[in-house]
């Protein structure tokens, strides 16, 4: 088992044709994704990466019935795709596209929920489950099929992850980058939670950074709900407070958010901290051999 | 983005929104005759920095006499304003604004921010303005309110008259106020705000409402399609070596150590910082290169870096997912020669083709530490920066 994406997943590419797109569904369907066609408006009828290119998502529906959606269109164009994929009964959207309008994903993130839809991103570099499927921009060659679920906010952060607990023989059940964009798709938890049915899984690395009280809301959650191990890093530890302007960013975040606020929560609620970045391979081994 | 007060001010009179009548002066000689064209017998003076706390540094001033108001562009314009949320350095200000004098009655708070929780825009408001406000959230919360506005919906009748209450304004004010909450929401969402602050609204003698500051920030990602606002931009409220990364598309903060940072990914960046504070060094700067590291970009970098005089060694830690590292080492031995680097540098490539790109490191005429492994790389920074 895994979660999310997996061998069956039928893969649509939104954006096909862009040049982004196209060298990464050609990696994708090299690692074995089953990418059954992609769209591009104005091209609809040609053939790219021997799949079928359409015009909307409503005709890729009724010709190859995808049941996921990988989006590369530029950032103007995301809230129209993301949309145009949740309203044709796409279960699965992944936006890999950074620089989208925070406006736009309120939008977007209210009409997604009501459609039941889950979305990931955007800003984000996908979700793999190694050895069945890449849907996304991280390399394949780090990952290694195994029991560690890995979520992340940051892309990078994520790979550097994967890869500690690859060279530890571990592997990866599922990753997941849950992009650094103010409102995402998916949460922490809500991945925490697929994670915890996931029999595969044995272990959750949760990767987080300064800004924001996501991590210390999944902390919570993770106390009440999540009976597997987890182990968290939280990046920018050392970052400075920024120059500030006004007072209302402060107010809703009311004082929390700094790495130290994150680790105190995370630790009371019984998650282990990997004090170092590359550290994070060694604590999971020594978590799940513990 | 950030605005200037009399850019968000301009803003707001456009959405109808109770502003003084004021001009904006960039030379102290024109202070006299935007007195006169002002009117009355007396004006507030405010310097323009992108922060807040001015008036307790003395960059805000009630003047009785043009003379004064000349006096104190003399004074301000070209100098840096040192406030409690600036840096040590503080802003330059390069324009004054000028404004006719509001009598005060009393002062409020209101502002809107996107919300991560909520996933909403969401208005505070409170009746305790001024510059005390985050402790009233601290120590008092139940004298805050905060309402989330529905996207799709936009601010109701109903929702002003809730923040009213806790703003304890009477029926009239009420009543001025309930469009005003409109016109903030359709202001933020037009121009694409990330954050908005009136502090103080104010009630005047008189008893009506009126947007006394205006502090107002712009989602950077959505600046394509807002080419108004781009206009806006002050590239003299930023640090110069920041500005110069953001229009290479490099994300710069300079920091007070002395190890350079090159690497790809913000999330990376910080942890990289971490990891050389974790070894004992101290981290120059926060740069990130993107997702696509090309030799141009890297060479822009290096540049920027180097501008640093403190800057005695360069990390550079690169996890190639988009881009190959073979690619990348190309990029940075090119960059290197380019730019004429005389520190040393450590470099660390993991990811798509790393081990290529080490082999085309290793072998170079330059002298570049090629590290694997991230925690010996930056082990071998702290102790060349020594």
């Amino acid at each position: 088992m895994s979660i999310l994406v997996n061998k069956e997943t039928r893969v649509i590419v939104q954006g096909f044709t862009g040049s982004q797109a196209t060298l990464h569904s050609e990696q994708a369907i090299e690692y074995g994704t089953n990418i059954v066609g992609g769209i591009t408006p104005g091209k609809g009828g040609q053939t790219h990466l021997g799949q079928p290119v359409f015009d909307t998502m409503e005709e890729a529906k009724k010709a190859v019935n995808p049941n996921a959606s990988l989006i590369f269109v530029p950032a103007p164009f995301c809230k129209d795709s993301i949309l145009e994929a949740a309203e044709s009964g796409i279960e699965l959207i992944i936006c890999i596209t950074e620089g989208v309008p925070t406006l736009d994903m309120l939008d977007v993130k209210k009409r997604v929920d009501e459609l039941g839809v889950t979305l990931i991103g955007p800003n984000c570099p996908g979700v793999i489950t190694p050895g069945e499927a890449k849907l996304g921009i991280m390399p394949a060659s780090i990952h290694m099929p195994g029991t560690v679920g890995i979520i992340s906010r940051s892309g990078t952060l994520t790979y550097e992850a994967v890869k500690q607990t690859t060279d530890l023989g571990l592997g990866q059940s599922s990753c997941v980058g849950i992009g650094g964009d103010p409102i995402p798709g998916s949460s922490f938890i809500d991945i925490l939670k697929l994670f915890e049915n996931d029999e595969q899984t044995k272990a959750i690395v949760m990767v987080g950074e300064i800004g924001g009280t996501a991590e210390e809301d999944a902390a919570e959650y993770i106390k009440n709900h999540i009976s597997k191990p987890v182990i968290s890093y939280i990046a920018g530890q050392t970052a400075p407070a920024g120059k500030r302007m006004g007072h209302a960013g402060a107010i809703i975040a009311g004082g929390k958010g700094t790495a130290a606020d994150k680790i105190a929560k995370l630790k009371e609620c019984g998650v282990h901290i990997a004090d170092n970045l590359v550290e994070i391979g060694a604590k999971v081994a020594e978590v799940i051999n513990s | 983005m950030n605005l200037h007060e009399f850019q968000g001010k301009a803003l707001f009179a456009e959405y109808d929104l109770p502003v003084s009548n004021g001009k904006v002066i960039y030379d102290a000689e024109d202070a006299l005759k935007a007195c006169r064209d002002i009117g009355g017998s007396k004006w507030v003076v405010k310097a323009q920095v992108h922060a807040g706390g001015r008036g307790k540094s003395g960059g805000v001033k009630l003047v009785d006499t043009p003379d004064e108001a000349i006096e104190f562009s003399k004074n301000w314009l070209g100098k840096r304003l040192v406030t409690y949320q600036t840096d040590s350095k503080g802003q330059l200000v390069n324009s004054i604004l000028i404004e006719e004098c509001t009598d005060i009655a009393n002062e409020l708070y209101l502002s809107a921010v996107i919300d991560r929780d909520s996933q909403r825009v969401v208005f505070i408001g409170s009746s305790e303005g001024g510059v005390n406000i985050e402790e009233v959230a601290k120590n008092t919360p139940d004298k805050i309110i905060y309402e989330a506005i529905d996207p799709l919906c936009g601010a109701q009748g109903f929702q002003a008259r809730k923040i009213a209450k806790v703003l304890k304004l009477d029926a009239v004010q009420t009543k001025q106020f309930t469009p005003m909450l409109k016109n903030l929401m359709k202001l933020f969402v037009e121009k694409d705000l990330s954050l908005l602050e009136i502090n103080p609204l104010v009630i005047t003698s008189g008893g009506n409402l009126h947007c006394l500051d205006a502090k107002i920030n712009i989602d950077t990602n959505a600046i394509y399609r807002q080419p108004d606002i781009a206009e806006m931009h002050d590239p003299s409220q930023e640090d110069p070596r920041e500005s110069e990364a953001a229009k290479n598309d490099l994300s710069y903060v300079s920091l007070d150590g002395n190890i350079g940072c090159m690497v790809n990914g913000a999330g990376l960046a910080m942890g990289t910082m971490d990891t050389i504070k974790y070894f004992g060094g101290n981290p120059a700067n926060f740069l990130d290169v993107g997702g696509t590291a090309t030799q141009e970009r890297v060479s822009k970098a290096f540049k920027i870096i180097l501008d640093d005089p403190e800057v005695k060694v360069v990390l550079v830690n690169i996890f190639g997912g988009i881009v190959r590292c073979d690619l990348i080492a190309e990029g940075v031995i090119a960059a290197i020669e380019e730019v004429g680097v005389e520190i040393p540098v450590v470099v660390r490539l993991e990811g798509n083709n790393a081990d290529l790109g080490s082999e085309i490191l290793s072998k170079a005429d330059i002298k570049i530490e090629s590290i694997n492994n991230l925690g010996d790389a930056a082990r071998k920074a702290v102790e060349l920066a020594k």
